[in-house]
């Protein structure tokens, strides 16, 4: 298993080197020149020619790709992105906190997620056909279809406005967390306890279950085994949504207004703040990483096959 | 002459959601410490009367009729009365050894969790008796093998631990599903084997399902024969093997023959029919 954990986490190390790469490039097939976002941001009423080859110096655009490449990625590693074009100030001193923000938002959200999902899928799934099963994805099926940012408007309404229960907006305290941790639930773990119940359903009749029925054991214990074999698709899609949410609470950000990643990338994405965007993007990028391995190695420990153990 | 261990009165089970009925009226008994043996093809509505037995047919397939196992009604028990019944007086082996188990837990697991589950033994006492039940069915390695995982094992391997499990539970009856027919010929003459040494060491009954008469010729004291979930035919295996009535037994003990002829031959001149 050691081997295992080891080999997999060596593995994404040339992962993330070609998608640093792939951000640093990005920034090569802009047809804008990058110059010009600086001074243009920094408001210069004229640019002439020498001022665009003396930015060019001040930013080190004058020297070879590859090693701006090396010396972009060397600084990147100690979380230092380079200035924003149009702030002038250093970008992980904007990026962090909002990063940490929609960070904090994911988790809460996706710890909700997979609760509910496991719930409502195994109780779905043991009771499939029954009313509960029949009524739960009636209703999911209609609050997931839908749009989230009207699902935001209208939670906002009843819970903020007409009771006054909650914050509108915000994040000042634990309650500001409720309807944007809500809406994101139940997007996702609408589509999510499905996974888990049609593979607790598939594995519901597998020989397995039915000879540790036939040996008399509790059904507790079955639905536990039946459970932690049918989780293995439900980790992967559980892990991976960590980094999509990260990179997709945009809309939820904006209706609450938490100060998050989502407000700040459409910014620099419109201002063509390109430290910003890569920093923003290669953040993103290793987030995907992440969690893929994690969810490899959660996999792993939960199915012996993947192990192989010598 | 004692009473039957397994009284089983029309018998018919159905699904409920298409109307199919799987097996119609079906009636027969099992005496003490003998072995019935259900033949006919797959679809015949062998497995599901096993199941019906069981109670473990799947969620939508409904089963009326009388069941009764040594003298108890088994329709009218409880669910949880019938898991104290499954496992230590009634059990089971299954076709596929390779899918019988947890994939993701070691062997030992399961067959500590059913020791535990009705005999309370201590963990100590559950490994010595391990260690010998698969010593008797010639397992080797009796512990490595208790710390492998199903997908580690041959489907022979898989097949004789249920087989170790049955011997230590001392079930009074044992359902075996076609415990044979995923086998190869080696693996099946050694399963054969150990289940006539399972029956021989704790003298339980049996109900045998088969579509393998070569097999069922070496096990069974009595043979039903199924066909599309009816009993066709019913006999001592000794009169059915000469003298079989309906057709369809005698297309399929015909068509036995040629196979076990061949089987003869390949196993040395073991001749499985001479019970």
């Amino acid at each position: 298993m050691v081997t295992y954990i080891v080999k997999r986490i060596l593995l994404s190390v040339p992962l993330l080197l070609v998608i640093s790469f792939l951000t640093f490039g990005l920034n090569h097939l802009s047809p804008l020149d990058p110059v010009e976002v600086v001074l243009h941001a920094q408001g210069v009423p004229k640019i002439t020619e020498e001022l665009i080859a003396e930015t060019k110096a001040s930013l080190g655009l004058n020297r070879p790709f590859a090693v701006r490449y090396f010396d972009w990625l060397a600084a990147c590693l100690q979380l230092d992105f380079g200035n924003s074009y149009v702030t002038g100030k250093p970008v992980w001193s904007l990026l962090g906190p909002a990063f940490l923000n929609t960070l904090k938002l994911t988790l809460v959200s996706v710890i909700a997620i997979i609760v509910f999902s496991i719930v409502l899928g195994v109780l779905c799934a043991l009771r499939e056909g029954k009313a509960l099963d029949k009524s739960v994805r009636g209703i999911s099926f209609f609050l997931t279809s839908m749009p989230s940012y009207w699902l935001a408007a209208l939670m906002i309404w009843y819970f903020s406005v007409k009771l006054d229960l909650l914050p509108t907006s915000g994040m000042d305290s634990a309650q500001s967390y409720i309807l944007p941790v809500a809406v994101l639930v139940i997007s996702y773990a609408g589509i999510y306890f499905r996974i888990v119940r049609s593979s607790m359903l598939s594995n519901l009749n597998e020989d397995y279950v039915l000879y540790a029925r036939a040996c008399g054991l509790p059904e507790g214990k079955i639905t536990a085994r039946i459970l932690r074999n049918s989780m293995q698709v439900a980790v992967s899609v559980f892990c991976m949504a960590v980094p999509i949410i990260l990179g997709s609470t945009v809309v939820v950000e904006n209706v609450f207004a938490w100060p998050g990643l989502g407000t700040l990338t459409v910014n620099s994405i419109l201002s063509r703040d390109f430290p910003m965007i890569q920093a923003y993007v290669l953040v993103l990028a290793v987030a995907f990483v992440l969690f893929n391995t994690l969810s490899d190695l959660i996999n792993a420990a939960l199915n012996p096959k993947l192990r192989r153990e010598p | 002459m004692r009473k039957n261990i397994l009284e089983v009165s029309h018998l018919r089970v159905w699904d409920e959601a298409t109307g199919n009925v799987l097996v119609r009226d079906s009636s027969f008994q099992v005496r003490p410490g003998s072995c019935l043996s259900i033949v006919g093809e797959s679809g015949s509505g062998k497995s599901v009367t096993c199941r019906a037995v069981m109670r473990l047919n799947k969620s939508g397939i409904r089963q009326s009729g009388d069941i009764r196992f040594d003298g108890v009604e088994l329709g009218r028990l409880s669910e949880k009365e019938m898991r104290n019944i499954r496992g230590k007086q009634i059990c089971m082996i299954l076709q596929h050894g390779m899918s019988a188990f947890d994939p993701s837990r070691p062997i030992g697991v399961h067959v500590a969790e059913t020791l535990a589950r009705h005999y309370g033994w201590s963990k100590s006492e559950i490994t010595a008796k391990a260690k010998s039940a698969m010593e008797s069915v010639r397992l080797k390695d009796p512990i490595g093998v208790l710390h492998k995982y199903p997908h580690q094992l041959s489907g022979g391997m898989l097949q004789r631990i249920m087989i170790a499990l049955a011997l230590m539970l001392e079930p009074d009856l044992i359902i075996a599903d076609e415990p044979t027919t995923a086998l190869d010929t080696v693996s099946q003459f050694e399963v054969v084997e150990q289940l006539m040494a399972l029956r021989e060491r704790i003298g339980c009954a049996m109900l045998f399902v088969s579509h393998d008469l070569g097999v069922v010729g070496k096990l069974a004291d009595d043979i039903l024969v199924m066909k599309e979930g009816e009993i066709v035919e019913r006999g001592s295996a000794e009169v059915l093997f000469s003298n079989a009535r309906h057709a369809y037994t005698r297309e399929l003990v015909s068509a036995k023959r040629v196979l076990h002829e061949h089987f003869t031959k390949v196993m040395g001149g073991v001749d499985l029919a001479d019970r």
